[in-house]
């Protein structure tokens, strides 16, 4: 399942309601992405505190991406139940952005589908994120090392 | 033909989305790109790095060679970064 959504989740629930009633569970790994109050070193951006963000998206394009990811995961991983959901809009530090959700039979599956989902959701969703730092607005530049982590999980 | 424009691309543009007509030599999205940098100097300045620039037609990812067409829907976009912290 994928939500594109602005409003907060509750971890707790979502997790809770993804295994709920099941017995064919195994493991249940997850991934939460919160809004960091500080620029990561040796990024090249200069150093300004973050005061927070905005999410930008293309809706339509979102849930297509998400839900052709999440199928990925599925086809790659023997999944019980999977979980994207990605916030928009404005969000302060210590704020969640993302939820990634993996259940299977075997603990293995559900964290490796997991950290597929998040490390492919980074370079294909289409997302952008503006920061308000001291310095004024400043959307943030793409890694390189986003790339070869998504990279990472290409079939030879 | 309707071309939309996302984070800092939309800002260089001034606009967020435009209804064009190209004209019939534009049939990939290279030279929708070409035609669309000459369309106002924010559009220049927009697309003057193209590695900058991913595009997707009708929201798929396309390249340089993906055709156009006067019904598609293009978005044009920088890298994203959605996810957590990067």
């Amino acid at each position: 399942m994928i939500r594109v959504q602005r409003d907060d989740f509750d971890i707790g629930r979502e997790l809770d309601a993804l295994t709920a009633g099941r017995t064919d569970i195994g493991g249940l790994a997850s991934f939460v992405g919160l809004v960091r109050d500080f620029v990561n070193p040796g990024s090249g951006a200069d150093t300004a505190a973050i005061h927070g963000m905005t999410l930008e998206h293309y809706p339509g394009m979102t849930e297509k991406m998400l839900t052709e990811i999440e199928a990925e995961a599925n086809r790659r991983w023997p999944l019980q139940a999977s979980l994207i959901i990605h916030r928009y809009g404005a969000l302060r530090p210590g704020e969640r952005i993302v939820l990634v959700a993996c259940a299977a039979a075997h603990r293995e599956d559900a964290l490796q589908a997991c950290s597929f989902l998040i490390d492919w959701l980074k370079t294909k969703a289409p997302f952008w994120k503006l920061e308000d730092t001291d310095a004024g607005p400043r959307w943030v530049a793409a890694k390189e090392s986003d790339d070869d982590l998504a990279a990472r999980w290409d079939k030879a | 033909m309707k071309v939309l424009y996302f984070a800092w691309l939309r800002g260089r543009v001034g606009t967020g989305e435009e209804t064009i007509a190209p004209p019939d030599g534009v049939a990939t999205v290279g030279q929708l790109l070409d035609w669309l940098a000459a369309r106002s100097p924010g559009h220049a300045e927009a697309l003057k790095d193209r590695a900058l620039v991913r595009v997707a037609v009708n929201q798929e990812f396309a390249g340089p060679n993906t055709p156009v067409a006067a019904d598609d829907e293009v978005a044009l976009f920088p890298p994203m970064t959605g996810g957590g912290a990067p």
